[in-house]
């Protein structure tokens, strides 16, 4: 168990709804939820969610932390703000579910293998490397993400994909070994830094 | 009409040898028939997309917007931040907004902005291109342009999800929005008005880390634009236009379809209606190519 999760579970006691409002993004609007379950109706990965949006609410506020926290639910949402425009009582789920997605990973209580927060992970640090998404680089590490087995096998069936893009100039090769930049990289990575600095910072100032 | 000018955000995937070059080639085509000036926010960099929630967490992921607004402050004062990318707009907008939400959000941030000797105000307009085109200039205005009607070409107005929720375009409703069918029409060539999956999601980032899933969502959006008697798909999302387009062999080879749907950016069409040639409108830049379109941009 991490460190900062221990830290969580005695700071808060029983009280996961007041952890949640107190920590995770947009946090403060999940006592709202009135249960109709207009979200969960609204998701294109509906059939794939353990525990559909509203039920996570739910769960929350029965304090059900563990439950919560280590399911692979809100690793499903695409992002496609569907239920955002439709809850009626115009909860912003979509930052929610990352909110806790991001919580979850925070205290090393997510699925080991769930494989958005793998390739989620790859992307942020891809960008903070550059400054800007090197697509090549972000596309070999997600096929290999599972192993080089399956790196070959995925790599060999996106084959096509991959030399169509070449050859309309929508890939390139010599990415691999550059690509494109910011210039200020030291100025932009020192924002990021600072930035999770007191972001760390408010978590662990106690708000019991 | 004068010359209208704008902050322009390009975003990762519109670089050269990126995934959408294309979009970006057709996008100077169609500005420079509409007397557009876009004038590049220097050193920007990555909006973090929606998927830059696992490792970036909030706060980090808003100073990488805010960022590029303090940058556009800088070197483009006054003027409105124009994005083409529809996860570009949405991550800056928010930001935007957001960070005049919340007087803590705004404080935080710029004590990050700070590390790099930077401050933002967050006080501009952050707008889609295609509010540009729909608010600045109107579809008589862009019909006007129009050297080459797209006749006879039937298209699926695939709106997608990032540029029309959460802000949504032009007052349009979320559930049906109409601007890609009259974009469609104003180019002279004909919408397929009951395209059913147009605001339907294609897995967006998902489609790398849960194939089959998106597969099933990008085989519904294009078996509904056969349906409803397309040629073509038409769309304003770099990443729907890449996801629509690139998994078709998969598609077929999964589902036993016979998929061959070229998937454009309206962009496009609208460089080849405004007289472009085809590598103008970005058309070597389509995998699957767009034949009645490059037979009227050969013209």
């Amino acid at each position: 168990m991490s460190n900062l999760n221990t830290e969580m579970i005695e700071k808060y006691r029983n009280n996961f709804l007041k952890e949640v409002t107190a920590n995770v993004e947009e946090g403060e609007w999940v006592k709202m939820c009135m249960q109709c379950g207009v979200c969960s109706g609204s998701c294109p990965f509906g059939p794939h969610w353990d525990h559909p949006p509203q039920e996570l609410f739910m769960m929350i506020r029965a304090g059900k932390r563990e439950e919560v926290l280590t399911s692979s639910s809100m690793w499903m949402c695409t992002s496609c703000y569907n239920c955002i425009v439709r809850c009626p009582r115009g909860l912003p789920i979509t930052h929610i579910m990352h909110g806790l997605a991001h919580y979850a990973d925070r205290l090393g209580m997510a699925p080991k293998e769930q494989p958005t927060m793998k390739f989620a992970h790859k992307f942020w640090d891809n960008i903070v490397k550059n400054g800007r998404v090197n697509e090549l680089k972000l596309s070999l590490g997600v096929y290999f993400m599972n192993g080089i087995a399956e790196g070959i096998k995925t790599s060999l069936k996106m084959q096509a994909v991959g030399l169509g893009m070449y050859k309309a100039k929508r890939l390139n090769p010599m990415e691999f070994f550059g690509g494109h930049t910011v210039k200020d990289k030291s100025g932009m990575q020192a924002i990021i830094e600072k930035a999770k600095e007191i972001e760390e910072a408010k978590i662990k100032k106690f708000e019991g | 009409m004068a010359k209208k000018e704008y902050s322009f955000y390009p975003g990762c995937s519109s670089q050269k040898g990126a995934s959408a070059a294309n979009y970006m080639v057709s996008v100077d085509a169609m500005c420079e028939e509409l007397d557009v000036q876009l004038n590049e926010i220097p050193d920007w960099n990555c909006c973090a997309a929606s998927i830059g929630y696992a490792g970036g967490g909030e706060l980090p992921r808003l100073a990488m917007s805010a960022r590029n607004l303090a940058l556009s402050e800088q070197a483009n004062p006054g003027q409105d931040v124009v994005a083409t990318c529809a996860a570009c707009w949405l991550a800056t907008k928010e930001t935007q907004e957001r960070l005049h939400e919340d007087d803590g959000l705004m404080e935080e941030t710029n004590q990050a902005l700070s590390a790099a000797g930077l401050n933002v105000k967050a006080d501009q307009n952050v707008r889609h291109m295609v509010e540009v085109l729909i608010e600045d200039f109107g579809y008589d205005e862009l019909g006007k342009h129009v050297k080459r009607p797209l006749e006879g070409i039937k298209i699926a107005g695939y709106v997608g999800c990032q540029t029309n929720r959460p802000f949504g375009i032009d007052g349009e409703s979320y559930e049906n929005p109409k601007y890609l069918d009259k974009l469609v029409e104003t180019m002279g060539a004909e919408p397929i008005e009951s395209y059913e999956k147009k605001v339907q999601c294609c897995g967006g980032a998902l489609a790398f880390s849960e194939q089959d899933k998106s597969h099933e969502l990008i085989k519904g959006i294009i078996e509904a634009a056969y349906d409803g008697g397309a040629d073509m798909i038409v769309t304003p999302c770099p990443l729907c236009q890449a996801n629509v387009e690139l998994y078709q062999d998969h598609i077929n080879a999964k589902y036993n379809t016979k998929f061959k749907m070229p998937v454009v950016y309206y962009s496009t069409l609208m460089s080849v209606a405004y007289g472009k040639d085809a590598k103008q409108a970005g058309l070597n830049g389509q995998i699957i190519k767009a034949k009645q379109l490059e037979e009227i941009a050969g013209k």
